[in-house]
């Protein structure tokens, strides 16, 4: 799949392999973006959060909505060419809300990852099942929340779960049939590499979900992905030691599976900063870069031939670590750990930044993202583990005094760590960003509005109010040479173009 | 994963309706609590609190900005276990209680669960309330000499720069009221809820100047990046595209004044409380 061949088309979550939501497409530019006006609404009429990112191949709209529908429109007036609806068991339990992120897509088939644990092919010209595969025991708290990742003729999916004490795994399956390929557990098992970071049995329940959608570099045949929180996230007893490979960035075959290095970004994490941000692949000059603004605070620039660590920076306010060690990785500082009765930390639960995709534009060499600033209190408490129950070792609390928390889109330069400019929010937001060739970036916020603002200087350009906050990241896309951007708020998708 | 029991108050119809097949089965409780008095049992539901409920009601459930105190009886929404299963379970519509589950962040909980949390709460309340102070002359100060009822509404009378306080006795503790007064700006009333928005308004003060040069106080009713709502001081309602003012001013110190023992001496103070706690019937005596 060469996405940067047919900027026209969205053809995966974060619209190419490299992970950069940027797209190409220019007719929409900082000129005329105060012109934009809605397109056309789509309306799922579901509840919850709508976190879907939707593809667009040659006209076509393919997109999943909350409690696990999917659907296809035409891309041009929106009106619907199938729907599909999976009959959900009445005992999934999902964490986070009944959410889908999206679809995958590969010649005449769309794949979806379920909230029961199965992977899914749909018939792209009719939504028909054409096959429909159990991956894991959805009783046990997991689940698939993420848009799958097609490699060559593979299906990739991590799973979702690290509030039940599941043991996270990425699966690849085969596109035509559904076997499945190979299995990565995203915790060593005894007699791996790895294990002996694990305090006694705690790797069977430890957590380290993979649950946002990975990045691939086929010059090396190297997919990246990204993982969760080890469990229980709020308490370090029972689990002594660094809990690889929760929180860590990893470099797979995709053909196999295998291991060729990881980096975790937060050793034995007790505040649920999970790494599963999307792995931005960037090239400058000679360097072959991988970018990651992480929910614990810090931009990290990694060496994606080696996963050698090249700088973090703070982007956002910091407490939980005090200094870095000899390779410039931040490490938990004693004084920031949760407590009994509590302990106020930044950045909260929520992190400084979340599964909300950045974007990295090539134009302006910057890398956008949305921040969350935000203190909260952790607390922890001795939990016993109990199959398919929540577990993590209690809970958080927001810190008043640290009132009023607020959000920002904010551009960083990767060669720096600094930021360039800022983009306040009232209130933090779970919108992601997009940029584009038009010296545009799009993004929401949890007031209802979704922006364009100006790539270089950070300056607003055109705003609409969608009547919901934000819980996407937007994208999008050109049918006979007139570009739309397309963002999911409330139960509706949003398409704007020009008059 | 994402997050956890950060609180939504999107109460869609099909959520709540999944939520309660999911989770525990039916709307309506066993009358029984099947493991009350069970020290044991009440541990477990202390995890279950702590995960599910302290986000706003405080650890050891002693209450927090967000939610009341739930140590204290009687229970606004009907106080036998049955009720209170029923109160977690179902939420409490038109209010931040959400129902089990339907937060979009955290887990739903299991009828056990929810039974354990029942029984937990039941090991930590406390005696009921004993304010002490005469709420007929709780009355006669709010709507008179302290001049309560000037910007609060208690059972349809009084003003409405600030918030409602008719159920404020019953929600809340006797020393977060005792703040409150004393104290407003500390920790400012929570205002509008937006379906799906992660944080509620507060009652900030603003201050505006309009290109004409119009000057408006008031106290915050809602805004965006772009626009702002707020209600002046002659409960007018008024809207402006931010981008339109000479000024736009937001503070965090409250148009309430402070009431300090000069202003409000320790008995007056016992007698609004009671009023507030007692609902306006003659107090807790």
């Amino acid at each position: 799949m060469n996405a940067g061949k047919e900027p026209q088309n969205w053809l995966m979550y974060s619209g190419d392999y490299t992970g950069r939501r940027y797209s190409t497409l220019h007719e929409i530019d900082a000129a005329n973006a105060g012109k934009l006006t809605p397109k056309w609404v789509y309306q799922t009429m579901a509840g919850g959060k709508f976190e879907t990112t939707p593809l667009v191949v040659d006209g076509i709209l393919y997109g999943t909505g909350q409690d696990d529908r999917a659907f296809a429109l035409d891309a041009r007036t929106g009106r619907p060419i199938w729907q599909y609806q999976r009959g959900l068991p009445g005992d999934i339990r999902p964490c986070c809300g009944r959410v889908n992120r999206g679809l995958a897509i590969l010649g005449d088939k769309v794949f979806m990852g379920t909230l029961d644990s199965h992977v899914i092919a749909l018939d792209t010209k009719t939504g028909n099942v054409l096959w429909d595969v159990s991956a894991v025991d959805y009783t046990k708290g997991y689940s698939f929340t993420l848009a799958p990742l097609v490699i060559k003729s593979l299906v990739l999916v991590g799973v979702s779960g690290g509030e039940y004490g599941i043991r996270g795994f990425i699966d690849a399956y085969d596109a035509n049939t559904g076997e499945k390929k190979w299995r990565f557990y995203t915790i060593p098992g005894p007699g791996e590499p790895g294990n002996e970071s694990w305090e006694g049995e705690s790797w069977k329940i430890g957590g380290s979900p993979a649950w946002i959608t990975g990045t691939y570099d086929a010059e090396t045949n190297t997919t990246f992905w990204t993982t969760g929180n080890p469990s229980p996230s709020n308490r370090g007893e029972g689990r002594a030691g660094d809990n690889l490979y929760s929180n860590s960035l990893l470099a797979l075959d995709p053909d196999t599976g295998k291991l060729k290095w990881h980096f975790q970004f937060t050793q034995h994490d007790e505040h649920d900063y999970d790494a599963t941000q999307v792995p931005v692949m960037v090239d400058d000059g000679g360097k072959k870069l991988i970018l990651q603004a992480n929910r614990n605070g810090f931009f990290y620039v990694i060496d994606r031939t080696n996963g050698k660590l090249i700088r973090a920076e703070s982007y956002a306010k910091v407490s939980w670590a005090k200094e870095k060690d000899a390779n410039g990785r931040p490490v938990p500082a004693k004084e920031g750990l949760p407590t009994l009765e509590g302990n106020k930390v930044c950045p909260g639960a929520a992190g400084a930044t979340n599964w909300m995709s950045p974007t990295y534009d090539q134009q302006t060499k910057l890398f956008y993202v949305t921040a969350r600033e935000q203190c909260d209190i952790f607390s922890t408490a001795p939990q016993p583990y109990d199959a398919g129950h929540a577990y993590y070792g209690s809970a958080y609390f927001p810190n008043d005094d640290a009132a009023p928390f607020y959000g920002a889109l904010r551009a960083l330069d990767p060669n720096t760590g600094k930021i360039k400019w800022e983009w306040k929010h009232p209130s933090p937001t779970w919108s992601g960003v997009l940029s584009t060739a038009g010296g545009l970036v799009f993004t929401g916020d949890a007031e209802g509005n979704f922006i364009a603002l100006d790539a270089a200087s950070g300056k607003a350009l055109w705003h609409f109010q969608c009547g919901a906050s934000i819980y996407s990241s937007p994208m999008t896309y050109a049918i006979a040479g007139k570009q739309y951007v397309a963002v999911a708020a409330g139960s509706s998708l949003f398409t704007f173009g020009l008059p | 994963m994402n997050v956890r029991p950060r609180i939504f108050f999107g109460f869609d119809f099909a959520v709540v309706i999944l939520v309660c097949l999911v989770t525990a089965s039916s709307g309506a409780a066993q009358a029984k609590n099947p493991y009350a008095g069970d020290a044991k049992v009440a541990k477990l539901g202390e995890f279950e609190f702590r995960a599910n409920c302290a986000f706003c009601h405080g650890l050891g459930a002693r209450g927090g900005g967000r939610g009341p105190d739930l140590t204290r009886t009687p229970k606004k929404h009907g106080d036998s276990d049955a009720d209170i299963f029923n109160t977690i379970n179902n939420g409490v519509p038109g209010t931040a209680m959400p129902p089990n589950g339907a937060t979009q962040q955290g887990v739903g909980m299991t009828e056990e669960e929810l039974w354990q949390v029942v029984t937990y709460i039941r090991s930590v309340e406390k005696k009921a309330s004993t304010v002490s102070g005469d709420a007929n002359h709780g009355r006669e100060l709010y709507y008179g000499s302290a001049a309560c009822g000037t910007c609060h509404m208690f059972k349809g009378k009084g003003g409405r720069l600030g918030p409602d306080l008719t159920g404020a006795g019953t929600a809340r503790s006797t020393e977060y009221l005792t703040e409150s007064l004393r104290k407003p700006s500390r920790r400012l009333a929570q205002g509008i809820i937006e379906a799906m928005k992660e944080f509620t308004e507060e009652y900030e003060t603003v201050n505006v100047v309009t290109n004409d040069g119009t000057k408006y106080q008031g106290t915050l009713l809602n805004e965006d990046s772009f626009t702002i709502q707020f209600m002046d001081m002659r409960e007018q309602v008024h809207s402006f595209d931010k981008a339109s003012l000479k000024s736009l001013q937001k503070s965090r110190e409250s148009l309430m004044p402070a009431y300090d023992e000069k202003v409000l001496p320790d008995k007056d103070l016992q007698d609004v409380l009671a009023f507030l706690v007692g609902g306006g019937q003659g107090g807790v005596k």
